[in-house]
């Protein structure tokens, strides 16, 4: 066989091919071990083979943590179904452990009776001891006793397999991860294909690279096929997906898609501006490599300039758009106060971390809800939008841009880090099936007929008579005002942070001219309820409980509600992207349940909100370890809340 | 289009043309007003229609400025002028936009945004007002005030030590940087012309008197029985001269300045050349050194030289990219990479 051709699945005589409905699986190592990549790899064959998949990567904050450590423990999770699944799952199946640290930090989340692969070579003394082992425990009678253990000396098959290419021993080592991944490839009789497309795409002007890992490859596959050991291998069938085309997207990468259609759906030009933080800077690189969309990307010095950068290109015209995390979003305040007062459209992204201040910047948290809701000085509500999982946030962002240029407002678009780097299949639209946008400009004097002034406004009087006037802050019915952008003749106008006269948008600190416009601007944000679909409910209208989320805990609080409604319990659940204002009909949603049970990856934000905005005595469910739910632990407190 | 459109579509414009009907709300005497006066005088002469001038501004007596020009303005938060107007300006190259700034504004809260704005060079118009003093916030010191300088927030003095936003801004990078003073008329619509016409970011500090906080801090430059012994008017290739009777020069003595008589056995050959164009900023960084009173002020450019223009370069990336890639095609986008299909 020659070394470019895909491992074929052979059939083995003496071993059983069992079919299983979903397998969880994670690889753990090093951070230098390549898991984040045989992860990848592993979601893209199982994506394209027709899975349905879902994935929770895990890095260290630290790049590189001493080797062998605890802190330098990199994973990644992936679940893949032969039904719908909207979670990287709970439990692990099958976990594969690189060294003694990554067990160590990972053993307790493998099922009992699960599968366990490590690489045994790398149980000697000094790396147990890193990890904080007093003995091996791969002889200890508990890990024997509870999983089947699988010792492969991967990193001496790997050495010999790929011996002879006159690679350093260094760059042989380096492609132990794809030998393991060979390994699992056979025992969950995955088709390597896609993967060795992108080996040799990878490695194209390195051909002695290449051949090692599709040589590691062959290698960690025929291991599972030859060794006794493994007696059986499994099959998980196609998922029974909605027909269409389909790829595997993650949150960030859906979010710069979504920000670039929607300027095109609107017909404007993209300004992104920036400063890089964890896990917000992906959005950041994804647009800057897609000039030839028109995007301009800006890395600002701060966020401070960032935000105040996309304030000045709103003025002129742009769909201008910031994303941060927590840390970020906080500098952020002071302008975007400026861009609220001004009046202006543009989208704030928050990919939320674990807080406070630098906290968790690897791991997710929703914690950042009241910061949005709150975090400026004055009476200065923003509408809020988040993403319910990694494909959402591909719609829900051109929704938020559409908020933002109907109403000319600053919109906040929220996700988290569980979403932004998570990945899950999207079944891929057609440009022409999207919504459009629609963007007016009032035209200026040099356009005879339409000048803005004669729907807008005229100097001396209200009876259209008098020198035509720009009536900057005149507002349309949905309390918007116009969108002049320079370079418009006739319409030169000045706006400002200070507080401005209604209508016409002059300086003005009036007492009631200030509580007017204070009205205004909230009463405008409060109106967008009127244009936004009406909240969703999953089970029965009324009943004993409803279970209310918001943003990435979709799949999680989803999964453990339709478990307990095939159980015959009496559950609802109610799942928010509208955070600010909430729909119209979410106080009556509320009512028709005796009890209501908010479960939130921070201290109970959302339920603040609630219990203040509709007065009921609304439960929470909060867990801040910067992880997301796991099902059981829902459905464990739906039963709970039920009993209680 | 007609030809007759061409010739209406861009009218003669007048100062006037450039005034709002905003009611202008600084102090008696302030200098800002004359600074606005010039300003109106030289747009009109930049052949630029009205509707393309922007104005950005910070927060302070100064940053209400944009508020008394009839283009268009943003008058933003404090210190963050730069930034805004870089998003205005990298979104939209074709306008012209100007920031007006205080030495508060530029220097203390905005200091870093000034910064980068500056080593981008975009086509940005800096006018730094200053006024040795916050105004706005009723007189406290600034970071150009002078140590000893007694204000609400230092009572017994001052201790900070100021910098020059002249040596800051060459520092930084800045290709056009420039000095005038509110009431020197001409002078000052000189170098806001010159400023104009540069095309990467023009940075100008205008020596300006807040009439109630900090009243004469600039006598010496301003007044005109005195100021000639005090300040210097720089003119590309010409030597360095000053005085009443301009008897007076500037040598170099190794790395430093000194003052000398011309006569006396020294004659002009042996001064220091002013060299606007020069690509190393060296000789600029050494005028905006020199301080009242050891050293007559330079008044002018001290530095004109061309170099990338930002906002240009992320407009021919942009071409560059759609050459070699094709126009963005939104389907063939999300079908990139491994897709598979459910029938
Ligand atoms: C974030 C913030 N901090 C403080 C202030 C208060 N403040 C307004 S103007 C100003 C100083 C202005 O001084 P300068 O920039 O020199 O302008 P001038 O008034 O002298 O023209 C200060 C501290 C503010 N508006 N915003
Ligand atoms: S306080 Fe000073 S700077 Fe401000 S307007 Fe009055 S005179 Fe001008
Ligand atoms: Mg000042």
């Amino acid at each position: 066989m020659s070394s470019t051709e895909a491992v074929a699945a052979q059939p083995h005589p003496d071993k059983k091919l069992e079919q299983v409905e979903s397998v969880v699986i994670r690889f753990c190592g090093d951070s230098g071990d390549g898991m984040q990549l045989v992860g990848g790899l592993f979601t893209n064959v199982s994506a394209v083979f027709g899975n349905d998949v879902s994935t929770l990567p895990d890095f260290p904050a630290e790049i590189r943590a001493p080797v062998g450590t605890l802190a330098g423990v990199s994973g990644f999770q992936l679940h893949f179904s032969s039904h719908d699944i909207f979670t990287p799952g709970d439990e692990v199946d099958t976990l594969v452990a690189m060294n003694p640290a990554a067990l160590k930090t990972n053993l307790g989340d493998l099922r009992r009776g699960g599968t366990l692969i490590v690489n045994e070579d790398e149980f000697d003394k000094g790396n147990l001891q890193k990890a904080g082992y007093a003995t091996n425990p791969l002889e200890s009678d508990e890990v024997i006793s509870k999983y089947t253990i699988h010792r492969v000396p991967m990193t001496r098959l790997n050495r010999d397999a790929v011996a002879g290419l006159g690679l350093s021993q260094k760059e042989v080592d380096r492609s132990r991860n794809i030998f393991a991944l060979g390994l699992v490839y056979w025992l969950y009789d995955r088709d390597s294909k896609p993967t060795v497309q992108f080996l040799n795409d990878k490695f194209k002007k390195k051909p002695d690279v290449l051949e090692a890992n599709l040589r590691a490859l062959r290698a960690g596959s025929n291991y599972g096929f030859s060794t006794e050991a493994f007696t059986t291998h499994y099959q998980v069938p196609r998922a029974r997906l909605a027909p269409g085309t389909y790829r595997k997207i993650a949150g960030n990468e859906a979010t710069a898609w979504g920000l670039v259609t929607a300027a095109k759906l609107a017909g404007k030009s993209l300004f992104y501006a920036g400063y890089p933080i964890t896990p917000a800077s992906d959005i950041l690189h994804q647009l800057s490599n897609m000039k030839n969309f028109g995007v301009k990307t800006f890395q600002a010095e701060d966020e401070i300039a960032a935000m105040s950068a996309v304030c000045g290109a709103a003025f002129a015209g742009n769909i201008a758009v910031t994303a941060s995390s927590g840390p970020g979003i906080c500098l952020k305040g002071e302008a975007m106060g400026l861009g609220f007062m001004t009046e202006l459209p543009m989208i704030i992204i928050d990919v939320q971390r674990g807080g406070p201040s630098t906290g968790l910047p690897t791991k997710t948290e929703q914690s950042d809800l009241l910061l949005a809701m709150f975090g400026r000085n004055g009476d200065s509500p923003l509408p809020i939008l988040a993403a319910s999982g990694p494909g959402d946030c591909f719609t829900l962002v051109q929704e938020a841009v559409r908020i933002a240029v109907e109403f000319m407002t600053p919109v906040i678009f929220l996700t988290d880090g569980y979403i932004a780097n998570g990945a899950e299949p999207w079944r891929i639209p057609k440009f022409s099936d999207l919504a459009p946008i629609s963007v007016v400009h009032p035209h200026g004097a040099a356009s005879p007929g339409q000048f803005a002034t004669e729907e807008n406004g005229h100097a001396s009087n209200g009876n259209g008579e008098g020198e035509p006037e720009f009536l900057p802050y005149k507002r349309n019915e949905k309390m918007a005002r116009p969108w002049a952008i320079p370079g418009t003749p006739g319409l030169e106008h000045r706006i400002g942070g200070l507080e401005k006269a209604d209508v016409t948008g002059n300086v003005d600190y009036s007492p009631h001219n200030h509580h007017k416009m204070v009205m205004n601007r909230c009463n405008k944000v409060a109106g967008i309820a009127n244009y936004i679909p009406l909240q969703e409910v999953e089970g029965p209208p009324k009943g004993k409980l409803l279970v209310l989320s918001w943003g990435g805990t979709f799949g999680a609080v989803r999964t453990a509600v339709e478990n307990c409604i095939a159980q015959g319990k009496s559950v609802a659940h109610a799942h928010l992207r509208y955070m600010n204002p909430f729909p119209r009909n979410l106080g009556e949603i509320v009512k028709n349940y005796e009890k209501v049970l908010i479960p939130e990856l921070n201290t109970g934000q959302l339920r603040l909100l609630i219990r203040a905005k509709y007065l009921v005595d609304a439960q929470g469910h909060n867990k801040i370890q910067g992880k997301p739910f796991l099902v059981h632990e829902l459905v464990r407190k739906i039963d709970e809340t039920l009993e209680g | 289009m007609s030809t007759d459109a061409v010739k209406t579509s861009l009218p003669v414009l007048t100062a006037k043309d450039f005034a709002s009907d905003q009611e202008i709300r600084w102090c008696p005497r302030c200098g800002d007003y004359s600074i606005l006066a010039q300003m109106k005088k030289v747009l009109p002469t930049l052949g630029i229609p009205r509707e393309n001038f922007v104005f950005v501004s910070g927060i302070g007596c100064s940053s209400r400025f944009p508020y008394y020009m009839n283009t268009y303005g943003f008058h933003g938060i404090h210190g963050r002028a730069p930034a805004i107007a870089s998003g205005v300006k990298v979104s939209r190259p074709e306008l012209q936009v100007w920031v007006i700034t205080g030495d508060g504004d530029a220097l203390s809260i905005g200091g870093n945004h000034l910064m980068h704005m500056l080593r981008r060079n975009m086509g940005l118009k800096v006018v730094l007002f200053n006024n040795r003093i916050y105004g706005l916030t009723k007189g406290q010191y600034s970071p150009t005030s002078p140590v000893g300088k007694i204000t609400y927030s230092t009572p017994v003095g001052s201790i900070d030590n100021p910098l020059s936003p002249l040596c800051y801004a060459i520092g930084s990078e800045a290709t056009f940087v420039a000095r005038s003073v509110d009431v020197d008329i001409k002078h000052l619509t000189f170098v806001l012309e010159r400023a104009a016409h540069h095309e990467g970011t023009a940075f100008v500090e205008v020596y300006q008197d807040c009439n109630i906080f900090n009243h004469e801090a600039f006598l010496y430059a301003s007044d005109k029985t005195i100021k000639a012994d005090h300040i210097l008017y720089l003119e590309h290739g010409k030597p360095l001269v000053f005085g009443k009777d301009v008897k007076k020069g500037i040598r170099l003595n190794g790395m430093h300045p000194e003052i000398v008589e011309v006569g006396k056995g020294i004659n002009e050959d042996d001064l220091l050349f002013h060299d606007e164009k020069a690509s190393e900023p060296s000789l600029a960084f050494l005028l905006s050194r020199m301080r009242h009173p050891e050293f007559p002020e330079p008044m002018g450019i001290f530095r004109d030289v061309a170099a990338p223009i930002y906002d240009q370069r992320v407009t021919e990336q942009i071409d560059a990219e759609i050459k070699k890639k094709g126009p963005g095609d939104f389907d063939a986008l999300y079908n990139s990479g491994d897709t598979w299909t459910v029938e």
